[in-house]
């Protein structure tokens, strides 16, 4: 049953299935009768509960085989995601590093430079709709997800938020995850691709202290090189760690203020996405 | 790292599995934590019992079974097991491993009533 409306049913789209809530979740016109998903800008507040339930039961000790993945549910919603997103022919990226990294200048040079190529950005914070408010400066259109206390985003806010999202068939979907170089890792968004940022002030040696993020990564992006003359950093230190922990990462040496390395970056980006593109219709 | 949504994902799997077996309470409740899966054990004891309040799984003991960390050696080609993420290959001393398994984070089972 859908989670958005309560219908039952599926929708065929793109030559792909789609369960109702999964539907819900295209952005577009709504599958059957109109229900008011607020789409376009916005704001998605998130932090529930869950409720209490109790269940009358029998009185002999039992053992029950669970054999569940703690995170099934995430897991779940964002295969979700991900169906919805193949079925539009969208490439999203999951962009995760430290607070700090510049991961929002680098989106914003990234879109100026994409002009042309229809994309929608997820931004994820703890607190402030600023980060929404500079992608959207650019013409872009931008959801802010607070998560409040939390310390990542999850499949279901950013299922969610594609629901608000006006997604184009063919564009890319961005989502700029909260800053933190733990939590995300473990929380699968229904993503083609992790991008960490890390950017040449925060030391040589930061894949090694964060080794999960930089293992689940596809492609590092090296920020700020403007900088490391003066900040005495050591680039091929930077990307010999990254290799140490993940022998299969890529690394651009960018810099989203002098707009350094932003060609191989967009060109990777339009790469991978003409890769599924191609996966999808073989 | 994230005990929190953890316990949080766990209160939900019990609930679930409450309405499908029919049990008023979970005596004990065994999981399976993967030695590379970034599980910080304490903060997850303590927020298993925080989050549990209100459901069949409050008071429950939580036992934790430690999974190996296995990883694929770039350097001579073989999965092997090590303790730590950046241990070296205990075969050719290599530094480049990637994880192939160790990131579980499961319910094995539960005894309930």
């Amino acid at each position: 049953m859908c989670t958005v409306c309560g219908c039952g049913g599926t929708v065929t789209l793109g030559g792909l299935e789609l369960r109702h809530d999964e539907a819900h979740r295209l952005g577009l016109a709504d599958p059957h009768h109109g229900h008011d998903l607020g789409h376009g800008h916005g704001l998605l507040h998130v932090g529930t509960g869950p409720a209490g339930v109790s269940v009358a039961g029998v009185s002999l000790a039992r053992l029950i085989e669970v054999e569940t993945d703690i995170l099934a549910k995430n897991d779940a919603l964002a295969t979700g995601n991900r169906r919805v997103l193949r079925a539009l022919g969208a490439y999203a990226v999951n962009l995760v590093s430290s607070p700090g990294s510049g991961k929002t200048a680098l989106l914003v040079r990234t879109i100026e430079a994409m002009a042309g190529v229809p994309l929608a950005v997820i931004e994820g914070d703890q607190q402030t709709e600023n980060d929404a408010e500079r992608i959207r400066a650019t013409g872009a259109p931008a959801i802010q997800i607070n998560t409040g206390k939390g310390c990542h985003l999850d499949a279901d806010m950013v299922g969610r938020a594609m629901e608000r999202l006006d997604l184009t068939p063919g564009g890319f979907l961005f989502i700029e995850n909260v800053g933190n170089l733990v939590c995300p890792a473990a929380f699968d968004l229904g993503e083609d691709a992790k991008v960490a940022i890390l950017s040449v002030t925060e030391g040589e040696d930061k894949p090694l202290k964060y080794p999960d993020m930089f293992t689940a990564a596809k492609l590092a992006l090296l920020n700020k090189v403007d900088l490391a003359p003066h900040a005495d950093a050591d680039l091929d230190a930077y990307e010999a760690n990254l290799r140490r922990v993940n022998p299969r990462i890529e690394v651009l040496r960018v810099s989203a203020r002098t707009g350094e390395g932003m060609a191989d970056w967009v060109t990777w980006l339009k790469r991978r996405h003409a890769a599924k593109t191609l996966a999808k219709a073989g | 790292m994230h005990e929190m949504s953890l316990a949080e994902g766990i209160r939900q799997i019990v609930l679930a599995e409450a309405q499908k077996h029919g049990f008023s309470a979970v005596r004990r409740l065994r999981l399976e934590i993967g030695r590379f899966a970034g599980v910080e054990k304490p903060a997850l004891a303590f927020c298993f019992d925080v989050v549990m309040r209100g459901s069949p799984a409050e008071g429950a003991e939580l036992e934790m079974i430690d999974l190996p960390g296995v990883a694929m050696c770039y350097d001579c080609m073989r999965e092997v097991e090590i303790a730590d993420r950046l241990d070296p290959c205990p075969i050719c001393g290599g530094g480049r491993l990637v994880p192939v398994a160790g990131d579980e984070m499961r319910i094995r089972d539960m005894e309930v009533v």
